[in-house]
């Protein structure tokens, strides 16, 4: 493998962990949303360039996938429902901003730790992918864990979900990543339809999801 | 043999295309068609299908293919799976029938209902027989998809919320047990070569002992969290209440008894493949601490639950505990046990949850304090819940006794400290249910008492299984657990 193939694939997984760094911080589910398709985005960027790298055309299955559904179809629809829902302006914050960084450093340090020593045989681009790919993975279950509110859950897990792309696409020569990347966009899709279908906003006056704990069926 | 349905010919017939292919068929069908009567005889009609099929595998078994594959293993999770399909197909006939008649379910949702329960019949027929590690994740996720839109069909506060939480949790368990999946190809790959080989059961166990063992290491941990949270193990179980409670009855049951179980079937096969690598870390102690963890911490949750459903759902978090512990702790011993608990509890808590949604539709209330001697306004029902109550607490002679003393005494010969969490753990439970069987089935009658429109058959069926097994064990069942329990390791 080139040295610029190598740097290449590095440069774009790496980013893709800055950009999760970018989804912590982001109180206002609008500028979330953007920050979000840029996830995607770079995403489909660092699919489209493991395509190339391994000439794995099939890829580029995965790399339209992640363009058009995760950057472009998700985002606007959550634009508009939120629009729509009247959430737009909401700003929400379960923890403070330097807490949540630190332990986001603490993840990626984590992260590189055990795959780094873990997987020592493996070739190197395979390798850094790797744990790239499990410091996004944790980076998105953090924001699962920190937010309230059910949209930024949702893009906590799109995230998350992107993280395991990577790691599918990075992992040379492995079947069956096109179908499971189409399970897990069918997956979302239902989440998001989810949110607008049983119109969580009509039902529970909040899409705040600790409102949603009043419901218990305990405390009947 | 590869499942390919262009090449389908009814001259030919082979059963394992048939345990896809009915379900599938049959959602298909239900999907479109009106008419509550027909649609239930068909739901059940093809879950009979399903069951004549995965029985018929005993007879003539198939060669592994690249995508599907039948052992001695997956035979018991199959057969097990269908039939549980079958009898909560009968109840479940008789139970949407009351829920349309009040109208709590509306005919639209009724065909939707139908079609969900066929697609998760596939999804976990597939889960069980694929012979490749990607298409079984793609599998569980399908069958918690279905799962999830059927916990939500009632749209109240409750059921939404258990549908919202449950889908969430069960998304983030699922998306860890595909990193685990993708670590998996990932030490295969330098043994087996790049393909569909690295990722295809029977070639990795074979394998298995070349492979790097610190990645099998950090990809069992990646699954256990991720598998462990479908199974219900504590400190993952928190969808699981909730989903029992607010779904159709007859979803509780097949939650309980058979989707938990394939959620550790695909355990027991990673476990299996670390277990073929001499310098992997033994999965046993894992699996033995969240086992013993989700008994112990279930037991205590059970005293203070003031719903019936939820209060069997802690129940099931209860004995999936000690299944998993059973497997944990391995030899042939423990998991001839492990497989015949599995076994029983499925059969018992589905037979509970039979008598529960009936209770519930004759009482109009799922509140403990809200019904009361049971055994006097509805004596079949009271009479039969106590009998699986009885049951589930591991009352002698009944099977779920056997099966929890062959745990207790295998351990108490390796490892008496564990038996000992192990006994409190299950007599905690026990005291438990007592309490809160004392209230609901005795005492003064509380509640409407009008007739109850029953199917009674799916339980008492299932109630005289366990009953049996717990006096006399058929020495062929006996032969093939112990055979299971050897390739389980």
């Amino acid at each position: 493998m080139s040295r610029i193939d190598f740097d290449t694939a590095h440069l774009l997984a790496g980013s893709l962990v800055l950009i999760s760094f970018l989804e912590l911080y982001q109180d206002r589910l609008y500028a979330l949303l953007n920050v979000y398709a840029m996830h995607a985005l770079v995403l489909a960027a660092s699919v489209a360039w493991q395509a190339f790298v391994q000439d794995a055309p099939h890829l580029y299955i995965t790399a339209a996938i992640a363009l058009v559904f995760k950057a472009i179809i998700i985002p606007v629809t959550l634009h508009r429902m939120i629009v729509r829902l009247g959430i737009h302006r909401e700003i929400e914050k379960a923890v403070g901003v330097g807490p949540v960084m630190l332990a986001g450093i603490g993840l990626v340090a984590l992260s590189m730790v055990v795959m780094l020593r873990v997987t020592h045989e493996a070739d190197p681009l395979a390798r850094e992918d790797l744990a790239f790919a499990l410091s996004v993975i944790l980076l998105g279950l953090l924001m699962m864990v920190t937010r309230r509110n059910a949209v930024s859950q949702v893009v906590g897990f799109m995230s998350l979900e992107n993280g395991l792309v990577l790691a599918a696409t990075g992992a040379k020569g492995m079947p069956l990543v096109v179908e499971i990347s189409v399970a897990f966009s069918i997956l979302i899709a239902f989440i998001v339809i989810g949110i607008f279908l049983f119109r969580i906003r009509e039902r529970f006056d909040t899409v705040d999801v600790q409102a949603l704990d009043r419901f218990r069926g305990e405390r009947r | 043999m590869t499942f390919d349905p262009m090449s389908f010919d009814p001259m030919t017939f082979d059963p394992l295309a048939g345990i896809l292919v009915v379900p599938a068929l049959a959602a298909m069908l239900l999907a479109v068609m009106p008419g509550y009567r027909i649609t239930a005889r068909l739901n059940v009609l093809a879950t009979t299908l399903t069951l004549i099929c995965a029985l018929s595998l005993f007879l003539a078994r198939p060669q592994p293919g690249p995508y599907l594959l039948v052992d001695d293993l997956n035979g018991t999770f199959i057969v097990l799976t269908t039939f549980v399909g079958f009898t909560t197909s009968i109840f479940s006939a008789s139970y949407i029938g009351h829920e349309l008649e009040i109208g709590r379910l509306t005919p639209p949702f009724v065909r939707f209902y139908h079609a969900m329960y066929q697609v998760l019949m596939f999804a976990m027929n597939l889960a069980l027989i694929a012979n490749n590690i990607g298409l079984m994740w793609v599998a569980i996720e399908l069958a918690t998809l279905s799962t999830v839109l059927m916990v939500g069909i009632y749209r109240t506060h409750e059921a939404l919320e258990a549908a919202w939480k449950y889908f969430i949790l069960g998304s983030v368990g699922i998306a860890l047990a595909l990193f685990g999946t993708i670590l998996i190809y990932m030490a295969a790959r330098p043994v087996v070569g790049e393909g569909l080989d690295a990722m295809e059961w029977t070639t990795l166990v074979t394998r298995a002992g070349g492979f790097d063992p610190a990645m099998l290491d950090l990809a069992f941990v990646f699954l256990l969290l991720g598998y462990g949270t479908k199974v219900g193990l504590a400190p993952l179980h928190a969808w699981l209440p909730d989903a029992h409670a607010e779904g159709p009855t007859p979803i509780s049951a097949v939650l309980s008894g058979l989707l938990l179980n394939v959620a550790l079937y695909a355990l027991l096969r990673f476990k299996m493949l670390l277990a073929a690598n001499a310098e992997a870390l033994a999965p046993g102690p894992l699996m033995v601490t969240l086992g013993l963890l989700s008994l112990v911490f279930a037991a205590f949750m059970l005293y203070r639950r003031r719903d019936i459903k939820r209060m069997f759902a802690y129940s099931s978090i209860e004995h999936m505990g000690i299944i998993t512990f059973a497997f944990g702790m391995g030899g042939p011993l423990a998991n001839f046990a492990g497989l015949l608990h599995m076994t029983m509890h499925s059969l018992t808590k589905s037979a509970i949850f039979f008598a529960v949604g009936h209770i519930t539709q004759v009482k109009g209330t799922q509140r403990i304090a809200d019904m009361g001697g049971l055994t006097v306004t509805h004596p079949v029902l009271g009479w039969t819940l106590i009998l699986g109550v009885v049951a589930i607490a591991g009352l002698p002679p009944l099977g779920i006794f056997m099966s929890e003393f062959l745990v207790v005494s295998s351990t108490f010969a390796r490892a008496p400290l564990l038996a000992l969490i192990l006994v409190f753990g299950i007599l905690v439970a026990l005291a438990a249910l007592f309490l809160r069987l004392n209230s609901i089935a005795f005492g003064e009658p509380r509640g409407p008492s009008a007739k109850a429109k029953a199917s009674y058959l799916p339980m008492f069926a299932h109630l005289a299984l366990v009953s049996m097994a717990g006096i006399y064990l058929p020495p062929a069942l006996v032969v093939w657990f112990e055979h299971v329990a050897k390739l389980l390791g």
